[in-house]
C-alpha cells in the first residue's frame, strides 16, 4: 500500500473483537468464530464435508440445511453457504430426501398442462398449509405457485421460480407428498418448450450460417496473416 | 469509519460521474497496464514443469505441483471392471451434461461419474450470459473477431470458428428443452452487450442463465437412460498397451471403496482450478474445481496449453467477510454501473476485457486509492445504485434478484448502497488442448469445457464459457459416441503411470503430493 490512509477503513467490530460463540451441529456442541457461514464453521469444527456443498455461492442447492436460534422454538431453513453462524445456534444438514421425479420427454408431450395431473398427480391435492412457502430459502411464494400450476398458469410459475436453486427444502414439510420445486421445473420447462413464442430472428440466423452468407468474410479473415489479422480487429469497435 | 460514511462519495460524485465517458485503451497502454498489475504477471508466481508432455512450460506454482504430483493408483491395483460403457463422463457440470445428453442421443451407451452431486458446478453460478451472434446486425464473424481481441489473438482459430457458428443452434436446442432465456417484444431473443464485446449479444435468463441452463439439462440427464455415478472422485485414467484411454478409477467418497469403470472413450469435464487460491486469491469457484482433469490427463501423456493465464473476474465481493470471493456479476457493469476509487473517480471503461478491468482495479488499491476493510482486504466500489438511478427504481430487483438476495441475506441493499469488489480468481484460461472433435492428443481421450483450452486464449471473453460448454460438451459427446460404435473395448492397464514415475523420481519426486486433490483442505486439523 503505497498510502496509509486511515479515512477509507471500513469499521468491522466483529473483525477488532474476534468473538467465538457457541453452536450445535447435529447435537453436538462447537466453538466456532461467530459470523461465518454455517458451511465454514462444518470446517472449522472438523468435519470432512463431501455432501452438503456444491457451489458455495448460493445457486445449487447442495447445502440445504436447518437451523433454529437461541430460545426460539421455530426451525427455520436456510442454505448453509449463505447463512451466518451466531451463539446458541443449533445448525443440520438436510439428508437427501427420496421425492418422486417424473420422467417424461419434454419436446414429444401432446398436452403439457393435461399431463401434469398424469405426471404428478398429487399436485392438485395441496391442503393450503403454506410450509412450503415459509421453508423456501429463495422466498417464493411456492404455495401460490403449485395452485398456480394446477390451474394450468404456467407463464407465472415459471417466471416465480426463476430463483429457485433446487436445494428440496419445500419437499419434506408438506402434507400432501408433493415436491413442489419438481413440479415447478416440470411447468417451468414446458412453458418454455410448448407455450413460449418461438424467435424468428434465430432460424433467420441458423440459416443464414447453413446457407454460407458469411463464407465470404471467413475466407478472407482466414487467410490474413498475424499483422493483417491484428490490424483487422483493431477496426472492429 | 462507518461503511455508509465511506460510500457518501459514490453517492456524491454520480452526477458528475454520469456526465464522463471513457475512451478504450490503446492496445500498447492495455499491455502496459496488464503487464504491470495483472498477478499472470507476478513472475515469482510461476515456475516450469520438470517433466511430462509440457517439460518446460511456465505455469502456476500451485498447479505445477498437483500436475507433478503421483497417483494414488499403487502396483497390483485390481483394474476388473465394475462397470462397462461405451462413454464415461468425467464431470456434471455444464459440459458433462451436454457431453451425456448427446452421446446418449447418438445412441451410444453412458455414463456420468461426479464427485459431488450431479449439477454442482461453476455452471450453475453463471450470471452474465451466453455470447450468442443472434442479432441482426450481429454475426459469427464479428463474435470471433471480439472473443480473438478479448484472447490476445491466441485462441485457437478452428476452435472459435466452430464455436461461434454453432451458437445459434444451441440456442435453439436450448429452447426446445424449455429453457426460458430473456424476450424482446417481438419474440426474438434479448441481447445484453457484453464487456469485450463490440455488439449485444449476451443471452441472459434474468441473472440465472447458469441456473436456468442447468435445472434443464439436469432434469434432462434424470429423464433419459445415462448411468449416473455421484460422489465419486476420478483420481486415475487408464490406458491400453498403445497409451490410448480405455476407462477411468474412482474412488466412491462415501464408502471409500474403488469403483473401475471401463469405456470405450472417457469425456472428462472436469472444470477449473479456483480452489487452488493461485496467488492466495479468494475464488468464485464451487467447492470441487480443484483442476483434477489437468493431473490425470497430464499422467496419461495429454499436451496442455496456455497454463500460464488465469482469469480474475473484476468484481469479487470484499464486504462482508461472508461472500469473500462471491461474484458481483458484470452484468452491472454491462447495464452501467461504474467502478469509483475512494476519492469518487472512475478510472477505466467498466466493459473493457476482465484482464484489463481487473489490473486497473488492481492498480487503484496498490496505489492507495483503494477503500480497505479491518479483517485486511482491499477494493473499490460499484456503483450499483446508479442503476435504479439511471434506468427507475425497481431496475436492480428486477434485472438482479439473485445479486439483490445475495447480500439482503446480510441486511445489504445494494440498489441503494454500492458494493466494495476485488478481483477473484474466475478461470482457468488454458487446459488440455483439443481438437475440433474435443479429442486431445490421447486417442479416445475427450476433454470439454473449462477443463480444455486454446479456444479462449489468454483472456477470455464473458459469456463466451456457458457457449463453450454447450458446443464442445455436444461435439465431444458425439465423436465419442461415433468412436464407440466401431470399436472394441481396450485393455484397462496403469502402464502409463510407470513412465511418469521413472520421470518423478529421476527429478527427486519434488512434488510430494498425491493428486488430484479431489477437494480442497478446508477441514480445519487439531
Amino acid at each position: 500500500m503505497a498510502q496509509e490512509d486511515k479515512e477509507n477503513i471500513i469499521d468491522q467490530p466483529e473483525v477488532l473483537r474476534h468473538k467465538m460463540v457457541t453452536v450445535e451441529i447435529a447435537g453436538k456442541k462447537y466453538e466456532v468464530p461467530e459470523g461465518i457461514t454455517i458451511i465454514k464453521a462444518l470446517w472449522y469444527s472438523g468435519q470432512e464435508v463431501v455432501r452438503g456443498a456444491g457451489c458455495l455461492g448460493g445457486f445449487c442447492g447442495a447445502c440445504a440445511a436447518y437451523y433454529r436460534t437461541k430460545d426460539d422454538p421455530k426451525v427455520r431453513t436456510c442454505l448453509a453457504c449463505q447463512m451466518a453462524v451466531q451463539d446458541g445456534m443449533s445448525i443440520t444438514m438436510m439428508p437427501p430426501f427420496p421425492a418422486r421425479k417424473a420422467t417424461y420427454d419434454i419436446r414429444t408431450l401432446k398436452d403439457p398442462k393435461q399431463d401434469l395431473f398424469n405426471l404428478y398427480p398429487e399436485a392438485p391435492l395441496c391442503r393450503n398449509c403454506n410450509a412450503c412457502t415459509e421453508a423456501c430459502p429463495q422466498k417464493i411464494d411456492v404455495r401460490e405457485g403449485v395452485w398456480k400450476a394446477v390451474f394450468g398458469d404456467f407463464k407465472s410459475v415459471s417466471e416465480m421460480f426463476m430463483d429457485c436453486v433446487m436445494c428440496g427444502l419445500c419437499t419434506p414439510v408438506c402434507i400432501a407428498d408433493i415436491a413442489p420445486n419438481l413440479v415447478a421445473l416440470y411447468v417451468s420447462r414446458a412453458q418454455g418448450a410448448h407455450f413460449t413464442e418461438k424467435p424468428v430472428g434465430l432460424d433467420i440466423r441458423i440459416n443464414e450460417i447453413q446457407d454460407g452468407r458469411f463464407n465470404d468474410e471467413w475466407t478472407k479473415l482466414l487467410k490474413m496473416n498475424e499483422k493483417e489479422l491484428t490490424d483487422h480487429c483493431a477496426t472492429v469497435k | 469509519m462507518d461503511i455508509h460514511a465511506l460510500q457518501q462519495i459514490v453517492h456524491q460524485t454520480r452526477d458528475a460521474r454520469r456526465k464522463q465517458t471513457f475512451s478504450k485503451l490503446s492496445p500498447a497502454d492495455r499491455d502496459q497496464l496488464i503487464h504491470k498489475y495483472h498477478p499472470d504477471f507476478r513472475e515469482s508466481a510461476f515456475r516450469p514443469l520438470r517433466f511430462g508432455p509440457n517439460v518446460g512450460d511456465k505455469t502456476a506454482i500451485e498447479l505445477a505441483t498437483l500436475l507433478e504430483g503421483d497417483s494414488s493408483v499403487t502396483d497390483g491395483f485390481d483394474l476388473t471392471p465394475d462397470y462397462t460403457t461405451d462413454v464415461l463422463v468425467v464431470g456434471g457440470g455444464g459440459a458433462g451434461c451436454a457431453a451425456a445428453l448427446h452421446a446418449h442421443t447418438a445412441g451410444a451407451k453412458v455414463m456420468l461419474a461426479t464427485k459431488l452431486r450431479l449439477g454442482d458446478s461453476n455452471s450453475v453460478m453463471a450470471q452474465g450470459g451466453m455470447q450468442i451472434s443472434v442479432a441482426p446486425e450481429d454475426s459469427p464473424v464479428t463474435h470471433f473477431v471480439d472473443t480473438l481481441k478479448g484472447g490476445h489473438m491466441q485462441n485457437d482459430h478452428q476452435l472459435l470458428k466452430v464455436m461461434v457458428e454453432e451458437g445459434p443452434s444451441i440456442a435453439k436446442w436450448l429452447l426446445s428443452l424449455g429453457v426460458l432465456f430473456d424476450r424482446d417484444g417481438d419474440g426474438n431473443l434479448h441481447v445484453k452487450k457484453g464487456g469485450g464485446s463490440s455488439k449485444p449479444r449476451l443471452l441472459t435468463c434474468s441473472d440465472y442463465t447458469g441456473l436456468e441452463i442447468m435445472r434443464v439439462l439436469k432434469d434432462e440427464v434424470l429423464n433419459q437412460d445415462i448411468q449416473l455415478l455421484e460422489f465419486c472422485a476420478a483420481v486415475e485414467l487408464t490406458s491400453d498397451e498403445n497409451g490410448n484411454c480405455t476407462g477411468a478409477i474412482f474412488k466412491d467418497l462415501d464408502n471409500h471403496r474403488n469403483v473401475v469403470v471401463a469405456a470405450k472413450s472417457v469425456i472428462l469435464a472436469t472444470g477449473g482450478i479456483g480452489r487452488l487460491h493461485i496467488q492466495g486469491f479468494p475464488t468464485s469457484n464451487h467447492y470441487g474445481a480443484t483442476g483434477d482433469g489437468l493431473c490425470l490427463s497430464y499422467r496419461l501423456g495429454a499436451k496442455l496449453v496456455h497454463i500460464d493465464t488465469f482469469q480474475y473476474h473484476p468484481s469479487g465481493a470484499v464486504y462482508p467477510e461472508q461472500l469473500i470471493g462471491a461474484l458481483v456479476t458484470e452484468g452491472i457493469r454491462s447495464e452501467g454501473g461504474h467502478l469509483v476509487n475512494a476519492k469518487g473517480e472512475r478510472f477505466v471503461d467498466e466493459l473493457d476485457t476482465r484482464d484489463v478491468v481487473s489490473a486497473s482495479i488492481i492498480r487503484e488499491c496498490e496505489e492507495g486509492r483503494g477503500i480497505r476493510t479491518m479483517s485486511g482486504r482491499v477494493g473499490v466500489w460499484l456503483d450499483t445504485p446508479l442503476l435504479d438511478v439511471a434506468q427507475g427504481p425497481g431496475t436492480m430487483k428486477k434485472h438482479f434478484p439473485a445479486m439483490m438476495l445475495q447480500f439482503e441475506r446480510f441486511n445489504i441493499d445494494i440498489s441503494k448502497d454500492p458494493v466494495l469488489i476485488f478481483p477473484t480468481l474466475h478461470y482457468q484460461n488454458g487446459g488440455v488442448k483439443i481438437d475440433t472433435n474435443s479429442e486431445t492428443n490421447v486417442k479416445n481421450l475427450f476433454v470439454a469445457g473449462e477443463a480444455s483450452g486454446g479456444l479462449h486464449g489468454r483472456n477470455r471473453l464473458m459469456g463466451n464459457s456457458l457457449l463453450d460448454l454447450m458446443v464442445f460438451g455436444k461435439r465431444s459427446g458425439l465423436a465419442a459416441a461415433a468412436r464407440a460404435a466401431s470399436m472394441l473395448q481396450g485393455t484397462l492397464t496403469v502402464g502409463h503411470l510407470k513412465g511418469f514415475r521413472a520421470e518423478a523420481k529421476k527429478h527427486g519426486r519434488v512434488s510430494g503430493v498425491v493428486s488430484p486433490m479431489i477437494l480442497p483442505p478446508y477441514t480445519r486439523k487439531e
